[in-house]
């Protein structure tokens, strides 16, 4: 018996582009109130297996089981609606909109009837506004732009916008590739408090060290499959770095 | 003093921030325009003469407002003033078949929006570079309504068509008044809306705009649809204001059309932008051309100045990031 429950489980999953097999039999799964990591080397799959899980890709083959249903996302919305949230690697900001716009960006509350839907920009705001203090993100102000915010604060607002909405599981796409020391320090503080939240987070990344230290299960990806699981404690960065490259076998 | 010099160092600001330039550049550009045709010909403020720039102002304004929604979500729409002209042409035709006034109105905003409807399909199902699919679109209006017409005008005789034409509360045309109403609803639909929101959001960034579940597609599909249907309204008005359907090419509307929008501080690589400014720039060109006019300037001048103008519209919000 499992410490805490399965939120997701893969299961034998494949999926080709064309003549190119991106995944194949791939099984996996999180565990509700944990930061599970998937590592690899680049082409390893681990950005078309949360593609997969995010509703952007559809598996030619497998089933994703999510909150104890089977679930069969054909576009990223419906992902969502169930639960989902992406922080995609190039964060998926509009940056000619406003922090509180995006925010609440196809997720706009609003009244009207039919298709006519007018905004209720103040509640928006206000609701932005709880959003970002909860999770303490240094965002200068919800009405700013997103083209005037720096790296880091561009992806404290998608974390944002991903931890709000009630989500059950957050998916992070290199989450701290493109930033400096500092700012990375503080968007692994704001995984860590998702984790405390109550969000159970999938986080993809290359950087070992910060693997070992923010995850709790670690699965290694190698050439569309997946090779090996470990519970972060029970490994070390040397075990993860030679089943990686393939040096230890699973 | 120093309340003074605080606002005087708050103007300074304001002037200096690029994206004053940018939001404002078409009211600024008509101010001085407007300034500077009255010292020179104290008749270009006359109530008729600003009678006549409304009215003549009413069909680019409609124009305008469809460019400025398909420049939002990054597109252009080269077809309009084609469009215009085909549209112009069912009503003519709708008329002469004895349809009646408002059965032939609805036939020009319905072949307005088909061919707005088809457009938008092409560019966002078909994948076809917008350019290409309204070069395409320019061509095949202006053929049709050539074909249909026999390129012969359609001499469209109606009471209520000449009332609405000639007629104003004030200095106002009431074909002004209907440009102004359909600018105010599309400020509304753009930014008081979820949909307004979703068009921004497409021109911004068609990647995040997908990731968050917006359909671009239909969006996309959307703004070639308005674009079309004004078209086919600005065709009711085009007919009424010259008393016949022409199967006329109208080019200089569809440069117009691109030059007012970019002029309003819209941004060709879209998501971001406004209506006002638009409505402004198309206000500021039917100014130019009409005190140009007024001083007696011949008419082959006119396009060099419009060029002029957008040049050095765009070289004061190249700032802009």
């Amino acid at each position: 018996m499992s410490e805490s429950m399965d939120l997701l489980e893969i299961r034998n999953l494949s999926l080709s582009f064309g003549s190119v097999r991106a995944l194949s039999d791939v099984s996996l799964h999180v565990k509700a109130g944990e930061i599970t990591a998937i590592v690899g080397d680049n082409g390893a799959g681990k950005s078309t297996i949360v593609r997969c899980v995010a509703g952007v890709h559809r598996p030619d083959e497998g089933d994703i089981v999510f909150d104890g249903q089977v679930v069969n996302f054909v576009r990223p919305d419906q992902a969502r609606v169930a639960g989902i949230e992406t922080v995609h690697q190039n964060l998926a900001l509009v940056e000619d909109l406003t922090v509180w716009q995006n925010l609440f960006l196809n997720r706009e509350i609003s009244h009207g009837v039919g298709p006519v839907r007018f905004l209720q920009k103040k509640e928006m705001r206000k609701r932005a506004r709880d959003m970002v203090a909860k999770l303490a993100v240094n965002v200068p102000s919800v009405t700013s732009t997103v083209r005037r915010l720096s790296g880091g604060q561009r992806q404290a607002v998608a974390i944002c916008r991903a931890a709000g909405f009630s989500s059950k599981l957050v998916i992070m796409d290199e989450p701290t590739a493109a930033l400096g020391v500092q700012e990375t320090r503080r968007v692994e503080e704001l995984i860590e408090r998702l984790r405390s939240e109550g969000h159970a987070v999938l986080l993809i990344s290359h950087n070992f060290d910060q693997v070992m230290r923010l995850s709790d299960q670690v699965w290694v990806m190698r050439a569309g499959k997946c090779v090996a699981g470990r519970r972060a404690r029970d490994t070390t960065a040397q075990e993860i770095v030679g089943l990686i490259t393939g040096a230890i076998a699973a | 003093m120093t309340a003074t010099e605080s606002v005087g160092e708050r103007v300074r600001v304001t002037l200096t921030r690029p994206t004053f330039w940018v939001e404002w550049a078409s009211v600024v550009g008509l101010v001085l325009l407007v300034v500077l045709f009255t010292a020179l010909d104290s008749t270009f403020l006359s109530a008729g003469n600003i009678r006549g720039m409304l009215l003549a102002s009413a069909i680019l304004t409609i124009l305008v407002v469809g460019q400025a929604f398909v420049i939002l979500t990054a597109g252009i729409d080269l077809s309009v003033a084609s469009v215009m002209t085909f549209a112009a042409v069912m009503f003519g035709l709708a008329m002469t078949h004895g349809y009646g006034i408002l059965l032939s109105c609805l036939v020009a905003f319905c072949a307005g929006a088909a061919v707005g409807l088809l457009n938008g399909v092409l560019v966002a199902k078909g994948r076809i570079t917008d350019f290409i699919v309204t070069l395409g679109a320019l061509s095949a209006a202006s053929g049709t309504a050539l074909i249909l017409s026999d390129g012969k005008p359609i001499t469209v005789i109606s009471a209520p068509l000449f009332e609405l034409s000639a007629g104003s509360v004030g200095v106002v045309p009431y074909t002004f008044m209907i440009a102004l109403l359909i600018a105010v609803l599309a400020h509304v639909v753009l930014f008081k809306t979820k949909f307004g929101t979703h068009v921004l959001a497409t021109g911004g960034s068609v990647e995040a705009a997908q990731a968050t579940g917006i359909r671009t597609t239909r969006i996309k599909i959307a703004v070639y649809a308005i674009s079309g249907s004004l078209a086919g309204i600005a065709a009711i008005l085009l007919v009424a204001r010259v008393g016949s359907a022409e199967p006329a090419a109208n080019m200089t509307f569809l440069l117009n059309s691109v030059a007012a929008v970019v002029l309003g501080g819209v941004s060709l690589f879209g998501g971001k932008g406004s209506i006002k400014g638009p409505i402004f720039g198309a206000l500021l060109l039917t100014a130019l051309s009409n005190g140009l006019t007024l001083l007696g300037v011949s008419q082959f001048y006119q396009p060099l100045a419009v060029g002029v103008v957008v040049v050095g519209a765009a070289f004061l919000t190249r700032f802009d990031k």
